[in-house]
């Protein structure tokens, strides 16, 4: 069962049904944090809540600032794209999930989240958290479902540094807060503070959304490679609130039945112009 | 006795419900890989004492449960715990009249059976191997042991769960 249940996937359904019996269970764990979250809410002084507005009126005028600039240059990169003559997709659909407070198997970089298939959520769908990429959707109850971070050991997805438009791929290391860039060769342009986003290939993560910051890079005499780190920008272990995106008219999301992906780059959408469509 | 029998398997069920919720209940990071294997000893204490009623059969069916429930590969602890559970019913009548601090140790080296396999799943599964304080929850498990053996005890002896 165990090595049929980890490569094929014909235990579906016994899977999806035993979660459902799950989910009740998942839902009492959670009720403690669910309930302290209440009180705090409910019990909150007049004077916090007047500082927690301001400061969320502040945060709003800078992003409304920011959202003016976004529209100009999204015209502008529509623009330019009709003149290459090739097709973009700037806009994603978002839906926010909350993170239900349970511990799963700790050595295994996954959350559970409060949206399911009843919202739409599907598998391979990918996750962010208000600042980068955090993961992708795994497996989904129709109440729940199940994000698999970036950097556990069995997640890679392909990336692109912002800088100079090479592609590599980030692969999780199972440390929390490490990705490695394995197979850029020695020479290559790679510098410490580089911000690397999804290049888009692979089709499963929509193209140019913050994924890491390159933090260390030792180049070995002699060696092929260079071995580089990276430290995801989303806060993995601190978020509460995910967003599920929904990227609008993707072509059908490749293999859901693939858990690991380990991209082959087929390239559903050949983006040659990264530095235009970061969306943030 | 059927109410009586009922009202015994509803308790056991009840045991094992409350362990995996303090199983899934959040702990600060620190301490997350201190967690003990709640599930594990409430499973040797009732196949200790009903052998008769809790088994192989029942030990997988929690098993799945708990793999359901934690995310892990699929059959990882459904595979451990019909394996303790099947020492467990094979010695029961040992380990009963063991004193306290020997089913300490007995107990332990059943739970060592569970990271054992889950190192295992995890080198299949190409995941790295787990830091070192992974190895010590048995020990956590077996200073526990003598508490959820008394506490469980007087709930059967309450409860008249045979």
């Amino acid at each position: 069962m165990m090595f049929g249940g980890h490569k094929q996937k014909h235990l579906k359904a016994i899977h999806h049904s035993l979660t459902l019996v799950v989910y009740p269970l998942h839902v009492l764990a959670n009720t403690p944090m669910f309930v302290s979250n209440w009180m705090v809410e409910t019990f909150s002084t007049n004077s916090r809540l007047q500082e927690e507005n301001d400061r969320l009126k502040e945060d709003n005028l800078k992003l409304q600032a920011q959202q003016q600039k976004l529209v100009s240059l999204e015209n502008e990169n529509i623009r330019l794209r009709d003149l290459l003559e090739s097709s973009l997709k700037v806009k994603d659909r978002v839906l926010i999930a909350e993170l239900i407070a349970v511990d799963l198997d700790p050595y295994k970089h996954q959350v559970l989240i409060n949206k399911g298939g009843n919202s739409g959520a599907f598998e391979g769908q990918p996750v962010l958290d208000a600042n980068a990429v955090m993961g992708q959707v795994t497996n989904v109850t129709p109440y729940t479902s199940t994000v698999l971070m970036i950097t556990d050991a069995r997640h890679s997805l392909p990336v692109q540094i912002l800088r100079t438009g090479q592609r590599a791929i980030a692969v999780g290391t199972g440390n929390i807060n490490r990705l490695q860039i394995p197979h850029l060769p020695n020479n290559a342009d790679i510098k410490t503070g580089d911000l690397l986003v999804t290049s888009g290939l692979g089709g499963r993560f929509p193209p140019g959304y913050p994924v890491a910051t390159v933090t260390d890079i030792s180049r070995v005499e002699g060696k092929a490679f260079i071995d580089i780190t990276a430290t995801p920008n989303a806060r993995l272990d601190h978020t509460r609130e995910v967003l599920l995106v929904w990227t609008v008219n993707t072509p059908k999301p490749p293999q859901p039945d693939t858990p690991e992906p380990k991209q082959d780059s087929e390239q559903p959408e050949l983006s040659e112009l990264p530095e235009q469509e970061v969306v943030q | 006795m059927t109410s009586g029998r009922k009202q015994g398997l509803f308790i056991i069920l009840a045991t094992f419900l409350i362990s995996l919720l303090v199983t899934l209940m959040p702990l600060p990071d620190w301490a997350r890989p201190f967690r003990p294997q709640w599930y594990t000893l409430v499973l040797i204490y009732w196949a200790m004492a009903h052998p008769e009623r809790i088994g192989v059969g029942s030990a997988w069916l929690l098993g799945l449960v708990v793999d359901v429930m934690t995310e892990s590969l699929p059959g990882q602890h459904a595979l451990t715990l019909s394996l303790v559970a099947y020492i467990v019913v094979k010695l029961h009548a040992q380990i009963r009249v063991f004193p306290l601090w020997q089913q300490s140790v007995t107990v332990m080296a059943l739970l060592f059976l569970e990271p054992l396999i889950a190192t295992w799943a995890m080198g299949i599964t190409h995941q790295p191997p787990p830091p070192a304080p992974y190895w010590f929850t048995p020990v956590i498990g077996m200073l526990l042991w003598p508490w959820i053996f008394i506490i469980l005890r007087d709930v059967r002896r309450r409860f008249q769960t045979n």
